[in-house]
């Protein structure tokens, strides 16, 4: 009786066949998933990562929405041609608290890993609203639509789901999400206690129009601290090595 | 009322009132509409089943008419003619993405017009809305010709089809509005997500008790495969779409896993819809469609057995080579690499199988349009599993990666393989379904063979000149040392092959318009074959 006949036993049983797919098929999967998430050396220890501002966090989603995430990468790898184009190559912990990842797959545009303040906000603001204003040959598509107004009311909701899957923000995050929005905005204003919630976060009026909270101030917002978090120069990749 | 009809009313009846809730509670529009969305079609439900069962008076069909089985295909044609309406939408959607990146302008710069929207609502056109009814269709008419027996439930298989269909619905309007959970091929939110869920978990039931009324002693390997197309793509969307709304009244979620590692369980999951809902899903219709009209049995027991499960088992650990030299640790790029080769083995072994099947029987080429295209479709799946693995490989990859190759190969993979054998099947199942003698012409057969191997031949080699060309721009460098293009050099150089994709583009979408035609006019006007004239079923495999 040679082997293959005993498959029989697969082909007339399908309650056998559905288990034996279930246990062949979850194997791969559980070698390279679940060693993740306890192997140290998976996320680089580092110095500078801090959660999303509540501002960056309403620029990160419409960044999703829009699925900038389809033209453009935020992965840096490390060749010498993107080091030397974009910057340092990405780390694991500077997206540790991205919820979704966003390194993307595609580079229709350039990676924008490393694209905080490479840029003008103006410039940005420009580039936005009309992109072949400022790159006249870019095929990316206008976004006039997101100098509307910022809807982001329930934005502790959102910091509260997150705290919930494990991003470090405290409840005083939590409590003070709209006020720290507003308060990122306005350099006038009290920052002292916003920039003591989130070091080093750049405080000013990011779309030129202090008049209102648009989604343009968001966006920018978020992709002004997009690769800024490490300081490279004190950054040692040899402590990390895996 | 039967038991069964009962179930259905009462959950839809409820779930359309907890939509109704929620639609009055919405904290979005998006949330408004697709809440009001989901009463109406369960109110829809409701309805259709209530109606079915006053015009028939709790009439059970009979199993058998005249000693033959009596199948279900109501839902199987229902399934069929939604995955040519989706496939058409769906190319069209992709021509005018592959015409945006020649002419920015065509965004219009409105907000559900932008590319970044119109691409998922693209993807997942063409691979859920048309590849996942494909499947579904193909999958009930397999099951229950090859078991010999009616699939059960009188709801059930309506539930499915039309349930799918609804998913497909709310996850494309979604798009267009900005509701995504910024994922590929996983962008619907999550009650899209858990609405999928619950019609997935039903399909599986309806589908294990089809195989348990089967009058055959085995199980017939095309339903092995559409088993663990089943069980796997359950397994991958809900690990992939393990979210927490922010509220239930609000389409905003966000996904459980972070950073590398969602990266990692996502690329798991987004390679792995390749392979079990676009290669063995679709080999499930090779192994059924190819012999039937081929006329010949599938070429080798064996090697369909070691192919099943070789397959299925390797398959699922390629995911990391979508993340090669990425914050990924190397180990486990290492590992995707290594089992993205070794799978070149098994997807080779599977065309083997269905290119061999022809044995005896090659000169049908010549005369039927049908089967050539299903030959053609297994040597474009033989031709993209090579390139696969090649692309797979890291030195390889790095070079290829974020390109336009990346593009290439996915169509020379979804056109060549994954159309083309649906487009057989639907050939084929059209005439089985409305029992009419032939198609209304194979004259036009031909040409939507020709137009659209044409389209997909300008499509990849396009993309395959334009990804090199472009890796090769992006590492250049000066002899001073310097590098020698800009990025929006780069960008610049693409614009002639985003023409000649966009051509490819119209013609495959022109071959799709001519046998949409031809199956209307088959379906319309078509010859009724006698009835006496029934087929044999396939015998099973031994």
């Amino acid at each position: 009786m040679s082997l293959f006949d005993k498959h029989a036993i697969f082909e007339k049983n399908s309650i056998l066949l559905t288990v034996g797919i279930l246990v062949v098929v979850a194997i791969g999967g559980l070698v390279e998933i679940v060693p993740l998430f306890y192997l140290k050396s998976t996320i680089e220890t580092v110095e500078g990562i801090r959660p999303y501002t509540p501002l960056e966090l309403a620029g990160r989603n419409i960044y999703v929405r829009e699925g900038c995430y389809l033209c453009h990468s935020q992965m840096v790898r490390p060749m010498r041609d993107e080091i030397e184009r974009y910057g340092h190559f990405s780390l694991a912990a500077e997206s540790q608290y991205d919820k979704p990842f966003q390194w993307g797959s595609k580079r229709t545009g350039p990676d924008l890993a490393r694209v905080g303040g490479k840029y003008s906000d103006e410039w940005h603001v420009a580039h936005l609203i009309d992109p072949r204003q400022v790159v006249p040959a870019s095929i990316m598509p206008g976004y006039p639509f997101l100098t509307s107004e910022l809807k982001a009311d329930r934005i502790a909701d959102d910091l509260k789901v997150l705290q919930i899957e494990g991003v470090p923000y405290t409840t005083e995050h939590v409590e003070n999400a709209r006020l720290d929005l507003h308060a990122q905005l306005n350099p006038d204003g009290d920052v002292e206690a916003f920039l003591a919630r989130y070091p080093k976060a750049v405080v000013r009026d990011f779309d030129g129009d202090p008049s209102k909270v648009t989604e343009m101030d968001a966006l920018v917002a978020y992709l002004q601290h997009l690769g800024t978090f490490v300081d490279f120069k004190v950054y040692d990749d040899k402590a990390n090595l895996r | 009322m039967s038991l069964e009809e009962g179930a259905y009313v009462a959950f839809l009846g409820l779930l359309s009132f907890v939509c109704l809730l929620i639609a009055g509670k919405a904290v979005d529009p998006v949330m408004g509409f697709h809440a009001f969305l989901g009463a109406v079609f369960s109110a829809g439900g409701v309805f259709l089943i209530v109606k079915s069962h006053l015009d028939d008076q709790g009439e059970v069909a009979p199993q058998e008419i005249d000693g033959k089985p009596n199948y279900n295909f109501g839902p199987v044609k229902f399934g069929t003619i939604a995955a040519l309406v989706w496939g058409i939408a769906g190319f069209l959607v992709g021509v005018i993405i592959a015409t945006q990146l020649a002419y920015p302008a065509l965004n219009l710069d409105l907000p559900w017009t932008t590319f970044g929207r119109l691409r998922p609502l693209h993807t997942s056109a063409v691979i859920f809305a048309f590849g996942g009814n494909v499947l579904l269709a193909t999958s009930f008419y397999v099951v229950q010709r090859t078991c010999r027996a009616r699939m059960p439930g009188k709801v059930t298989p309506w539930f499915i089809i039309l349930g799918y269909n609804a998913f497909i619905v709310i996850a494309g309007t979604g798009y267009l509005f900005g509701a995504t959970q910024g994922k590929e091929y996983a962008e619907p939110e999550w009650y899209a997500d858990l609405w999928l869920t619950i019609v997935w978990v039903v399909y599986l039931f309806a589908f294990l008790a089809t195989l348990w009324k089967r009058k055959e002693p085995h199980i017939y390997v095309a339903n092995w495969f559409y088993l663990a197309f089943i069980v796997t793509i359950a397994m991958l969307h809900l690990v992939n779409n393990a979210t927490i709304p922010v509220s239930v009244f609000g389409i905003k979620s966000y996904i459980v896993w972070s950073g590398v590692q969602d990266a990692m369980v996502q690329w798991w999951y987004g390679h792995n819809a390749v392979g079990f809902f676009l290669t063995a899903g679709f080999l499930a219709i090779m192994y059924y469609f190819v012999p039937k009209q081929a006329g010949r049995p599938v070429y080798s027991y064996r090697l369909s057995i070691v192919h099943f499960w070789a397959l299925i088992f390797l398959y699922i650990w390629a995911g990391p080579h979508h993340l090669h030299y990425t914050a990924l640790p190397e180990w486990a790029s290492t590992l995707g690499m290594t089992f993205s080769i070794i799978l070149w083995m098994p997807s080779w072994g599977g065309m083997i199988n269905g290119l061999m099947t022809l044995s005896g029987a090659w000169d049908k080429l010549r005369t039927d349009p049908v089967l050539r295209m299903m030959v053609v479709s297994i040597a474009f799946y033989g031709m993209s599993t090579f390139e696969g693995p090649l692309m797979s490989v890291k030195a390889v990859n790095s070079l290829s990666h974020y390109t336009d190759w990346t593009i290439g190969h996915v169509h020379s993979g979804a056109l060549g393989w994954v159309a083309y054998i649906s487009f057989g099947a639907i050939y084929c199942l059209v005439p089985w379904l409305w029992n009419r003698k032939q198609l209304y012409s194979l004259k036009l057969v031909d040409w939507h063979f020709w137009v659209s191997t044409l389209g997909i031949v300008l499509y990849i080699s396009a993309m395959w000149v334009a990804g090199i060309m472009q890796g090769l721009m992006w590492r250049a460098y000066t002899e001073l040392g310097f590098l020698q293009y800009s990025f929006i050099e780069t960008v610049e150089a693409m614009h002639p092959y985003y023409l000649i994709r966009a051509l490819g583009g119209v013609l495959f979408l022109l071959g799709s318009l001519v046998m949409a035609y031809n199956i209307y006019m088959t379906i319309r006007f078509g010859e009724a074959e006698e009835a006496a004239a029934g087929r044999v079923a396939l015998a099973p495999a031994e």
